[in-house]
């Protein structure tokens, strides 16, 4: 018999997940206590990991300006912070960004693929990605069509996170499966595995536009869909919740279940982020605090 | 029949329109003159820190609702004291009061309630002002709400002292974290119970009990809260808080009597204005 090229699974049986599980394990998490230098540490961890995202109708150019100001310099008082990770904008705003950002280390990803809904042709997706990598986007954040994922057309999924990836060229690839709209865990399992097995680079739970956006147990099951994928592949593949992670005291849960799923290997801003507009300012609050002891407000933090 | 158990209450502290245990589990025995009369939560500075977060999240909202509507709430409040009065009495004598005593506060504090729902809507005439210029502008200046405000009371406070600090602090659009004496938390607890039936939204008046001690440094040095009232005679602890508050420059208010039943020294709208700011727009006119 012929063996098989390709050691993609079939994904019509990728493994049930229990949901009791998932949340009992998720609440073990957050019982952990982080304090005062671990505190510290994981929180300017946190800030450095963050994609500062600004994804509105409503955005201008001075608005992605002041947010690339912002993503270098996120604080003028407090000394010995990292910059963030990323800034997250839409296509046309990513030539903007790049000459902002330039030098700083601060990378630019852009949304593509007809984001949020992700309802285009496949030729127009591709088109926009490409567009994107010219305007030098250093990331992609590609939406997948949940349509046709709900539909059960597996096979559409893998070769649109194919093609994308080809068209991405040296540019990172962040698949957003929007698990908000993939109804079970199950299905947010299989969406992980096929995108990973798809040449995804990272792997996202949600778009921000739609609610629940990043929540813990959805966040689990990926994290564990990535653990199984390096075992067998040996390939470590990144983690981005987006959307909903609003404060630091959650963020850092994130960081305990990243470390006791997958290791201190992902606790880098190269292999696990924060999609989030105001979670930046929460930390640089709770790092004014941890440094000074006094509750701060939001008044003394900018805004973008 | 068997006889029933006794139902105890545990007092409960009130954040954000819930009734929470205090996050730190910790609690203190309040002893009366019979022994021990129950078990009042400690607050601890999270509780404080999820207090302010609550009242600033309030705050706007309050501010923005009508004059008329927060005298409307305010007078609530008076007529479900009225229905709970018996309850705020035994819990007066529980804290030390006499019966007469009790019921005579009781009584003040429905009335100073009534009282202040009624500037509601009054005290921005008397005191916002049409000022004459030299040029085309209209001008004029009107009170505000500085915002959130933290409230230290004094030991000799219970029901009459904290509306005295309260009210005229909510009537004019602020929000408050009120800190209870701790000889006399039970009515100002209850208090809570009473304010969340009387339409008063959630995070507008947050009660804490536990000891001043510990909290004090966090009331007044908090970048997130606009103003602290102290009532007492401790001169270390005014210079704390006076310190403390040029942090951000909170306003100061500093009562040192606790004569809460003179009508002259408290019936009046200039305790409302110790908690307002005066803005002054100017507007073009003519050409």
């Amino acid at each position: 018999m012929k063996q098989s090229v390709s050691e993609t699974p079939d994904f019509r049986k990728t493994i049930p997940i229990d949901q009791v599980g998932v949340e009992e394990r998720v609440a073990k998490f957050n019982t952990r206590s982080i304090k005062k230098e671990s505190k510290l540490y994981a929180l300017k961890l946190a800030l450095s990991m963050v994609d500062l995202t600004t994804l509105e109708g409503a955005d201008s150019p001075g608005r992605v300006r002041q947010l690339c100001y912002k993503a270098m310099h996120p604080h003028d008082r407090i000394e010995d912070i990292p910059k963030v990770a990323a800034v997250c904008v839409y296509p046309s705003f990513v030539r903007l960004a790049k000459e902002t950002l330039k030098g700083s280390g601060v990378n630019v990803a852009s949304v593509a693929t007809a984001f949020p809904s992700g309802w285009a042709t496949m030729k127009s997706k591709i088109e926009e990605v490409r567009y994107c990598v010219e305007e030098g986007a250093d990331e992609i954040d590609m939406v997948i069509s949940r349509g046709e994922f709900l539909k059960g057309n597996y096979g559409y999924i893998f070769d649109e996170v194919a093609a994308v990836k080809e068209a991405c060229g040296d540019a990172h690839l962040k698949v957003i499966l929007e698990t908000g709209e993939l109804q079970t865990l199950d299905n947010v399992r299989k969406a992980s595995d096929i995108a990973m097995y798809a040449g995804a680079d990272f792997i996202k739970t949600s778009t921000g536009k739609i609610s629940p956006a990043a929540t813990q147990p959805v966040t689990l099951v990926m994290l564990e869909a990535i653990r199984d994928f390096y075992y067998k592949t040996g390939t470590r593949i990144g983690m981005k919740p987006a959307g909903g992670i609003r404060d630091a005291k959650l963020a850092l849960r994130y960081l305990v279940m990243v470390r006791e799923t997958l290791g201190s290997e992902w606790l880098t801003p190269d292999m696990f982020r924060f999609g989030a507009s105001s979670l930046a300012n929460d930390l640089l609050m709770q790092i004014v605090k941890q440094q000074t002891g006094v509750y701060q407000s939001s008044d003394y933090f900018s805004k973008d | 029949m068997s006889k029933r158990l006794d139902v105890k209450k545990t007092y409960k502290l009130y954040i954000g329109g819930a009734f929470p245990r205090s996050e730190s589990g910790r609690y203190y025995s309040l002893t009366g003159k019979s022994g021990f009369t129950a078990n009042i939560c400690l607050a601890s500075r999270k509780d404080f820190r999820n207090a302010v977060v609550a009242a600033r999240k309030a705050q706007s909202g309050w501010a923005a609702r009508s004059a008329y509507n927060r005298g409307q709430i305010l007078y609530r409040i008076a007529e479900i004291m009225e229905g709970r009065r018996d309850q705020l009495i035994a819990e007066l004598k529980l804290e030390g009061a006499t019966d007469k005593q009790a019921s005579k506060e009781v009584d003040a504090a429905i009335d100073r309630a009534v009282y202040f729902a009624g500037w509601s809507d009054k005290y921005q005439q008397v005191f916002g002002t049409v000022n004459p210029v030299a040029s085309s502008h209209f001008n004029f200046s009107v009170p505000e709400p500085t915002g959130v405000v933290t409230i230290l009371l004094p030991d000799s406070a219970s029901l009459l002292g904290l509306l005295q600090f309260v009210l005229p602090a909510i009537v004019g659009g602020n929000t408050v974290v009120v800190l209870t004496a701790e000889s006399r938390p039970l009515a100002p607890l209850t208090l809570g119970e009473i304010l969340h039936s009387s339409d008063v939204p959630g995070g507008v008046i947050n009660i804490l009990s536990g000891y001043r001690s510990e909290l004090i440094s966090n009331f007044s040095t908090h970048m997130d809260v606009n103003a602290v009232m102290y009532g007492g005679n401790d001169e270390e602890a005014i210079t704390l808080i006076q310190k403390n508050a040029a942090e951000n420059v909170k306003h100061v208010v500093l009562r040192k009597d606790d004569d809460w039943f003179d009508e002259e020294r408290n019936e009046h709208p200039y305790v409302i204005m110790e908690l307002q700011e005066i803005k002054t727009t100017w507007h073009p006119v003519g050409i």
